[in-house]
């Protein structure tokens, strides 16, 4: 199969055909990668919501070189031979995206510091590296309230962003859905037909997909800054998913489990809920060592001021993590 | 007397019923059409007769349905989209309701053309009498053998159903319509692929407007080439206008594309002039998802030549002093109304009925609803008019379907034409809080001083 080549803010990779502007954008690395807050990986049809991703495609390809007309979600847009994007090289793209993240914010409660997805929350990473400092917003923020969704997870619609990844979680990963969005535009809300009903082994996996506060675990909640945390890679023999996980730590205490995740915010492999909500005790586990983890956000890279966009160490970039 | 094509027979008594349908020549097209023609041989006819999409895009049909794939072994589907729910747009209705066999015998035709065995007629819930109204007609088209197995003889087979949507604006967008149909949440989806190629259950599909599908009827009966001698340029055939607002005769009238915007609205055959004896202030030709043209440039373009009822000559001047023909909603204003109010109105709209799955729209309605909504009340502030313009820019282009267009044009437009409207507003929060102002004291659009260098 012939390779198809393609051009991003200048710098030129070679991808296989199918692979979208975002996957190889992400292959040449995270200078020219486009944020990314809908699409997984892991989860088909994801993307093309947020519009966080949108770049501009100044060639078609070798074969038709015109420009496309309008930006383009990358995240859903596939590569052509001889493809030329422009990503943070655009002043057009640069601007849309500043929009897109105002939009992201206006309905946002922005109370990180009573968050409990401060220091992981992909929404503080991206307002921080291509928003605007100020909302111009002045009108009341849109609110919730906190519902449960079964007895481990909690839902704060309020720090929504409608990314559809949950909802993908649960058409993709558990049997028998009962977990969807229920009315429409600015009022839609992720929900379920009777609250308690998400009860099955891979719910939890809607937790480590949410890019934002508003899917946590109830048996971490509030217990901890994940950044006075330590997580480490670890594993146990689970008859229903890989066991593959990372454990959160203080001292030789377990606070939380979760997913492994990779340098795009994107886990490994899936866990199921026993790994995830009731194996805290640290026999339960078998420790690989520490994780160096990309923990993407500002707050706990202490980095207000810096311009750094990106700041894993290679070697915790996962090997196949575009495979 | 412009030519009629669709709405000939719309007076002729019982023409809501098969027999008097009949008597009038009804159903000619499909016995032309399956005894003597290929169905390539109908596209054929459709792509001469020039004939683009009345649902508001303006795509040409023929070039629509010759790109729809052909699969070995998979069915192929044809939806008429009679989701009709553009604020100012009630033609489909006055159609459907009128002379229901149209509708039915065009779906005949058009599916014989395209290969499909099973075709969807899919009404806004609202419309729910006028549904009755088409199954009526379509028992009726069973009995008496236009729909079923081995039509005439010919053995094509065609079933037709009617479905009734939830009463969502959004399922009127192509994707989102099969959606629905398919008994799924009514969201847009990503494009491509197109329906052309997976649409309806995963099969090629053609989704075409009420009026679209009735058009193939007079085309296959006269050729299309007999079409394309009405209208000028690629605005070819006629066309349904659903005229309101302050005018002497709203009403749903069919035009020859080309006749001059200025006869369609003070001519006593079409809109019979302004109600009341008053001004004309300005015009939405094609719908609210238009840009809104001030007086000086309804009728003439900038460049003052005549504006012409067509695709082309309505979008002359692009969306600086052009608007465009869309779907045919036809809406005037007199010196009265309030510019910034109607702003208001449609984009409380569009905030209503974004389906919320992207964010440019599903937040940025919202947030232009509220600004305008200040604004409306005299509360608003001098820079929300500017804000406004940079959110509609926002959002413009950069969402999953043309809804945040839709939602965007009328705003900017509305400031680009009437910003001292806007300003008014602003400046005198005291006279704007009477409900009647505009009455009070007309504010008319200024015409800009031309550039000279
Ligand atoms: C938000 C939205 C609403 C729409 N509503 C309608 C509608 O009510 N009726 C219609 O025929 N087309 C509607 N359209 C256009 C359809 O997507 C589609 O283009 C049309 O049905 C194609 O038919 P045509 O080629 O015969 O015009 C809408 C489009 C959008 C984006
Ligand atoms: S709850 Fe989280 S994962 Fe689900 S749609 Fe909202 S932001 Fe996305
Ligand atoms: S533009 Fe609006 S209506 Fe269309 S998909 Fe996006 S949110 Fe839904
Ligand atoms: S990541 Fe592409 S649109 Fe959200």
């Amino acid at each position: 199969m012939s390779l198809l080549k393609v051009t991003i803010d200048g710098k030129t990779i070679e991808v296989e055909p199918g692979t979208t502007i975002l996957q190889a954008a992400r292959q040449i690395g995270p200078d020219v990668a486009p944020p990314a807050m809908c699409y997984y990986t892991k989860l088909k049809t994801s993307g093309g919501y947020c519009r966080t991703c949108l770049v501009k495609v100044t060639k078609g390809s070798e074969k038709d070189p015109r420009p496309m007309p309008k930006l383009v979600a990358s995240c859903r847009t596939t590569v052509m031979d001889g493809m030329e994007v422009q990503n943070y090289s655009s002043e057009e793209v640069v601007e849309a995206r500043k929009g897109v993240v105002e939009f992201l914010l206006i309905n946002h409660p922005l109370d990180c510091p009573i968050c409990d997805q401060a220091g992981e929350c992909h929404l503080q990473d991206l307002s921080y590296e291509n928003g605007r400092s100020k909302s111009r917003y002045e009108f009341k923020r849109r609110t919730f309230e906190k519902i449960d969704i079964g007895e481990k997870i909690q839902l704060h619609m309020t720090r929504c962003i409608l990314c559809y990844r949950c909802v993908k979680v649960a058409d993709q990963l558990t049997p028998g859905r009962v977990h969807g969005v229920i009315n429409r535009g600015e009022v839609a809300e992720i929900s379920t037909y009777i609250q308690n009903a998400v009860d099955n082994e891979f719910s939890g996996n809607m937790i480590d997909v949410c890019p934002v506060g508003a899917l946590t675990d109830k048996t971490f909640r509030f217990k901890s800054r994940v950044w006075f945390l330590k997580p480490v890679d670890a594993h146990r023999d689970c008859d229903q998913c890989s066991g593959k996980a990372v454990v959160w730590k203080y001292g030789n205490e377990i606070y939380r489990v979760t997913g492994r995740k990779d340098q795009w915010g994107e886990v490994d492999e899936w866990i199921c809920n026993t790994c995830r909500f009731e194996k805290k005790s640290p026999s339960d586990w078998v420790e690989e060592g520490p994780r160096k983890i990309n923990r993407h956000s500002v707050i706990s890279q202490n980095h207000y001021g810096s311009k750094t966009r990106f700041v894993a160490s290679p070697e915790s970039l996962p090997q196949k993590q575009l495979s | 007397m412009g030519r009629k094509l669709l709405l000939t027979h719309d007076h002729v008594e019982g023409i809501q019923g098969y027999a008097a349908y009949r008597a009038n020549g009804g159903y000619r097209s499909v016995e032309k059409a399956l005894k003597k023609m290929t169905p390539d041989e109908v596209v054929e006819e459709v792509k001469k007769s020039g004939l683009r999409g009345r649902g508001g895009a303006g795509f040409p049909t023929g070039m629509k349905w010759s790109f729809l794939a052909k699969p070995e072994g998979v069915p192929r589907y044809l939806v008429c989209n009679a989701d009709e729910s553009e604020p100012g747009t009630f033609k489909d209705r006055y159609l459907m309701e009128r002379i229901p066999h149209i509708l039915i015998e065009g779906m005949i035709t058009s599916s014989y053309a395209l290969g499909a065995n099973t075709s969807y007629i899919y009404i806004r819930g609202e419309y729910f009498y006028v549904a009755r109204i088409l199954e009526n007609a379509i028992a009726e088209a069973y009995a008496n053998g236009w729909l079923g197995k081995n039509i005439l003889g010919t053995g094509y087979n065609l079933d037709l159903y009617v479905q009734v949507g939830g009463g969502a604006y959004i399922c009127g967008e192509e994707t989102a319509l099969l959606e629905s149909l398919e008994g799924k949440r009514g969201n847009p989806r990503i494009k491509p692929p197109f329906p052309a190629v997976a649409g309806l259950y995963g099969c090629p599909t053609v989704v075409n407007n009420v009026e679209t599908i009735a058009a193939v009827v007079p085309i296959v009966n006269d050729g299309g080439d007999e079409y394309a001698k009405i209208g000028i340029g690629r605005s070819t055939g006629t066309k349904l206008i659903s005229a309101s607002g302050n005018i002497n005769k709203p009403g749903v009238y069919e035009i020859e594309l080309g006749v001059p915007v200025e006869e369609f609205i003070f001519s006593d055959e079409y809109c019979g002039g302004i109600a009341n004896g008053k001004r004309m202030k300005a015009c939405v030709p094609g719908g609210s998802s238009v840009p809104i043209l001030p007086d000086y440039l309804v009728c003439k373009t900038a460049a003052g030549e005549d504006r012409l009822m067509t695709y082309e000559s309505l979008s002359d001047g692009g969306f600086v002093s052009g608007s465009m023909l869309g779907s045919g909603g036809f809406i005037v204003y007199d010196e009265h109304q309030c510019i910034v109010r109607n702003t208001w109105n449609f984009s409380r709209f569009y905030h209503h009925e974004s389906c919320g799955q992207c964010s440019p729209c599903r937040e940025g309605t919202g947030w232009m609803e509220r600004v305008l909504h200040r604004l409306e009340k005299g509360e608003g502030h001098m820079s929300d008019i500017d804000l406004l313009v940079d959110v509609a820019k926002k959002i413009e282009g950069n969402t999953i379907c043309p809804l945040g267009d839709a939602a965007a044009w009328p705003v900017a437009a509305a400031i680009r034409h009437f910003r001292h409207e806007f300003e008014y507003h602003v400046l005198h929060p005291d006279k704007i809080k009477d409900p009647k102002h505009g009455y009070r004291e007309p504010i008319m659009p200024v015409k800009p001083e031309p550039v000279t260098a």
